[in-house]
């Protein structure tokens, strides 16, 4: 399966977390919030600005900047 | 009830669980608010009795996790290890099961019993989650309840665990879980090296120690370094060794690799018979429908200037009739005491100085009722988490976070707020830079002690229009603090940005409990402000500006002066002038033209008088600088006493005219008097609400500002520059205006 950036994951698209590349506190951040390697999620939608986005993970609505979206390796079905 | 008969009971949950809920639910009216020594996290305790004893609540902050990662986490932690409850009420919230257990998981680490209230199963149910209570508990090995902490349903049986548990009081056992073949053999390894070296044994578990080395968590290592510097340095290297490995082996930290395994446990613990979904996981719940509109590219922003120009019109709307209700009946105390009392510095001293002074501020509270009940209702409905997604990308433009926008709405950026809170609320922004450019902007928001100033100034010169001004006062006082923190960020607070990473929780309708506590709340801190504070300042102002006692040759002067204008007089006439003062009857022309000649007199010394006193002298050395907007002496000395509580620029006002009155004069409401008052205009008016808005912070948010930001170097900073950007933009509109001739 494709894996990509969460940054370049369409509104609507669905994917599973692959691997989160950040340590230190951004890092514990993304997985207190339950972001960890084989978690599915899709993606939401953006705020009006086009960032942070908002995604659908373990039954809640969490919100992320693009730039932290870098971090966060998705496989994907196809890349859109 | 001493003590030995009542439990200690911990309050633990995620942010958004229903945790106030079911506090409030819980404690009812038996609750105390305070702060956690040295530190302002709020720290709110409660109590309730069940089959006679008592349980004393103490509400955690609401947190994900028990890293050191933010103060409230911190705070929460350290309450379980110092303070020792007999059992943690660990609030879930059922919708959400598998990220609530990461925090549950963490509460199992550290050993502390644990009884588990699954929170919002109507909500879940509605989502088509079912949950087996039973087999979740047998699994987890500690009791579930299922409850609805809104409607109060399964509260009961909660407290009757939550004592039987108590009662058992059983020994913290701390749960050990896997968390794979890399860590656990060094686990084992640190954990028996602490024991024998008894390493802060008499605080935290031996394994959750080591755990927490292994997260390199700030704060133990800190403690531990303390404690045994030998030891810590050798947990240190060992775990730098794992760490080491496993970067190598699997390019990843050890941290990740534990948290992958908690959430491993709890995946596998819900993996037979625990929940049952009836519907596809991707369906679109009401909240995410309501969100698609007011998150909307277009429509969302649109609608948020809306909500917030909406709440004004709701809180100016309602409050009329009990703001004018109020002032009358304060108008009419007022007239009975001047009755009452004989004339003489005591009647001076109630009437102009309490009476006029605290009344003003009492006048106010209806409408910061309807404010905080406004922004209440905003808050607990989750639509203030969407305002702060949809404006970071902004924020983060002038060098802030999201979360700012928390620190600004509580601190007034929907005007009604206070400045202290506000200050306080910057503590969920990690990067201290961040943190200090929101701490230093704040004050620029209307907090609930700016409106009854800017109420005064709008009913004076803008009263056709307060929601629209209101509006414009708004707009403007985020425009300040977003580009002052900008000018902040990038000069003497320049860095990186810190993660944003928030959750969106779900629409929910406010209960009238909630609303209705935190409403009174921040009423009840207002008035209690009123009652002291200002109730101290208008007295100390009021002696300020009666001594020293004007000179009586000057005296001698004034009254030489009137004898001259009425020696033409008869002594008829003389009686029929002085009449005029209590009947209100006509004067022929030529009478009423020297009865207005004295009144000029007597103005006249009333001015001479204030401006001979202490606070005279020191508004009237300022009126060289704050000629440039406009203010006069008064202003200068009203300002003055704002310092102490920007509510006190309303009363000192008063208090001033109310010297510089002729007792002849019907008796005009202080905006009345203003709208007369040939020195003031609408530019001047505006001018001021301006400086106002932006001036140094009271002196409490000045002291609330040295400790957030940790030294007094910022206190100051935030005194000196605040006053002058107001300066600043007050002369700007002033000159602008006049310029322009708008508003003169």
């Amino acid at each position: 399966m494709p894996v990509v950036p969460l940054r370049k994951m369409a509104k609507g698209q669905k994917g599973v977390i692959h691997k989160v590349n950040a340590s230190g506190e951004l890092g514990r951040r993304i997985r207190d919030m339950g972001l960890v390697p084989g978690t599915p999620f899709q993606v939401q939608g953006r705020a009006p600005l086009k960032d942070p986005v908002a995604i659908r993970v373990r039954d809640f609505t969490l919100s992320l900047r693009n730039s932290e979206a870098d971090y966060i390796e998705v496989e994907v079905e196809e890349i859109l | 009830m001493n003590d030995s008969q009542s439990y200690l009971i911990a309050l633990a949950g995620n942010p958004n669980c229903g945790k106030t809920t079911l506090f409030n639910a819980i404690t009812g009216a038996r609750q105390h608010v305070g702060n956690y020594p040295g530190i302002t996290v709020e720290k709110k305790e409660g109590y309730c009795n069940v089959n006679g004893r008592q349980l004393r609540f103490v509400d955690l902050p609401g947190t994900y996790s028990l890293t050191a990662y933010s103060l409230e986490e911190l705070v929460a932690r350290n309450v379980l290890v110092m303070e020792k409850p007999r059992v943690a009420v660990n609030i879930i919230d059922a919708s959400n099961l598998e990220r609530n257990l990461y925090l549950t998981i963490q509460l199992f680490e550290m050993g502390i019993p644990v009884v588990i209230a699954l929170n919002m199963v109507d909500v879940a149910e509605g989502r088509g989650i079912e949950i087996n209570a039973d087999e979740l508990s047998r699994k987890i090995g500690v009791p579930v309840t299922k409850m609805v902490a809104r409607s109060g349903r399964g509260k009961d049986e909660l407290l009757e665990e939550t004592l039987a548990l108590a009662e058992k009081n059983p020994e913290w056992s701390p749960l050990n879980i896997s968390y794979g073949s890399d860590i656990d053999p060094v686990l084992t390894e640190m954990e028996s090296d602490i024991i024998a070296a008894k390493f802060l044994t008499d605080l935290y578990p031996p394994r959750w120690t080591a755990l927490k080395y292994l997260e390199s968590d700030e704060e133990i290592i800190k403690k531990g370094a303390a404690a045994d510097g030998g030891l810590s340095a050798k947990l240190e290297k060992t775990v730098a060794r794992v760490t080491d490995h496993l970067r190598k082996t699997l390019d990843t930290y050890p941290e990740a690799v534990i948290a992958d395994h908690r959430y491993g446990f709890i995946s596998a613990l819900l993996k037979s018979g625990v929940v049952r979904r009836k519907h596809e996981t991707d369906r679109l719940y009401l909240s995410d429908k309501i969100d698609q509109f007011l998150t909307h590219r277009f429509l969302g922003p649109v609608v948020m200037c809306l909500i917030l120009y909406g709440l004004y019109y709701f809180a100016f709307t309602y409050s009329k009739i009990p703001t004018d209700l109020l002032k009358s009946a304060i108008a009419s105390f007022s007239g009975f005491v001047e009755g009452s009392l004989p004339p003489g510095p005591l009647r001076s001293l109630v009437v102009s100085g309490v009476i006029n002074g605290v009344g003003g501020i009492l006048g106010f509270v209806p409408i910061i009722l309807f404010m905080f009940l406004g922004i209440a209702f905003l808050e607990d409905s989750g639509y203030l988490a969407r305002a702060a997604f949809m404006l970071d990308r902004v924020f983060r433009i002038f060098g802030l976070h999201g979360s700012s926008f928390m620190a600004y709405v509580v601190g007034g950026g929907i005007a009604g707020g206070c400045g202290v809170p506000g200050v306080m609320a910057t503590r969920t922004l990690r990067s201290p830079k961040e943190r200090i450019a929101t701490i230093l902007t704040v004050p620029f928001m209307n907090c609930g002690a700016k409106l009854p100033v800017f109420a005064l100034l709008i009913a004076a010169f803008f009263a056709e229009h307060e929601a629209r001004i209101m509006f414009i006062i708004t707009v403007l006082s985020w425009g300040t603090a977003l580009v002052i923190s900008k000018v902040l960020r990038s000069t003497i607070l320049r860095g990186p940005t810190s993660p944003f990473l928030l959750e969106l929780p779900p629409y929910r309708l406010p209960t009238l409990r909630g609303l209705v506590i935190h409403t009174t709340e921040r009423a009840w801190l207002y008035l209690r402000k009123a009652g002291t504070t200002i109730l101290g300042i208008s007295i100390i102002l009021w002696a300020l500006m009666n001594f020293p006692q004007f000179p009586n040759e000057r005296k001698e002067a004034f009254e030489a002066q009137r004898l001259r204008i009425a020696s033409v007089l008869t002594e008829e006439q003389r009686a029929a002038v002085l009449a005029e003062a209590k009947s209100g009857d006509a004067l022929p022309p030529e009478l009423a033209a020297i009865r207005s000649q004295i009144l000029a007199v007597d103005h006249a010394e009333a001015q001479a008088t204030l401006r001979y006193s202490i606070a005279g002298r020191i508004g009237t050395g300022l009126e060289h600088l704050t000629q440039f907007c406009g203010f006069d002496w008064r202003t200068n000395v009203a300002l003055l006493g704002g310092f102490a509580a920007k509510e006190v620029i309303v009363s000192t006002l008063g208090t001033a005219y109310s010297l510089g009155r002729v007792e002849s004069e019907e008796s005009l409401t202080l905006s009345e008097h203003l709208a007369r008052d040939p020195s003031w205009n609408p530019l001047v008016g505006f001018a001021l609400i301006v400086f106002c808005m932006l001036y140094s912070p009271c002196f409490v948010a000045v002291a609330c500002i040295v400790k957030e930001a940790g030294s007094w170097k910022w206190g100051v900073f935030s005194i000196l520059f605040n006053t002058a950007v107001a300066f600043l933009l007050a002369i700007l509109i002033y000159q602008g205006g006049r310029i322009l001739g708008i508003g003169v």
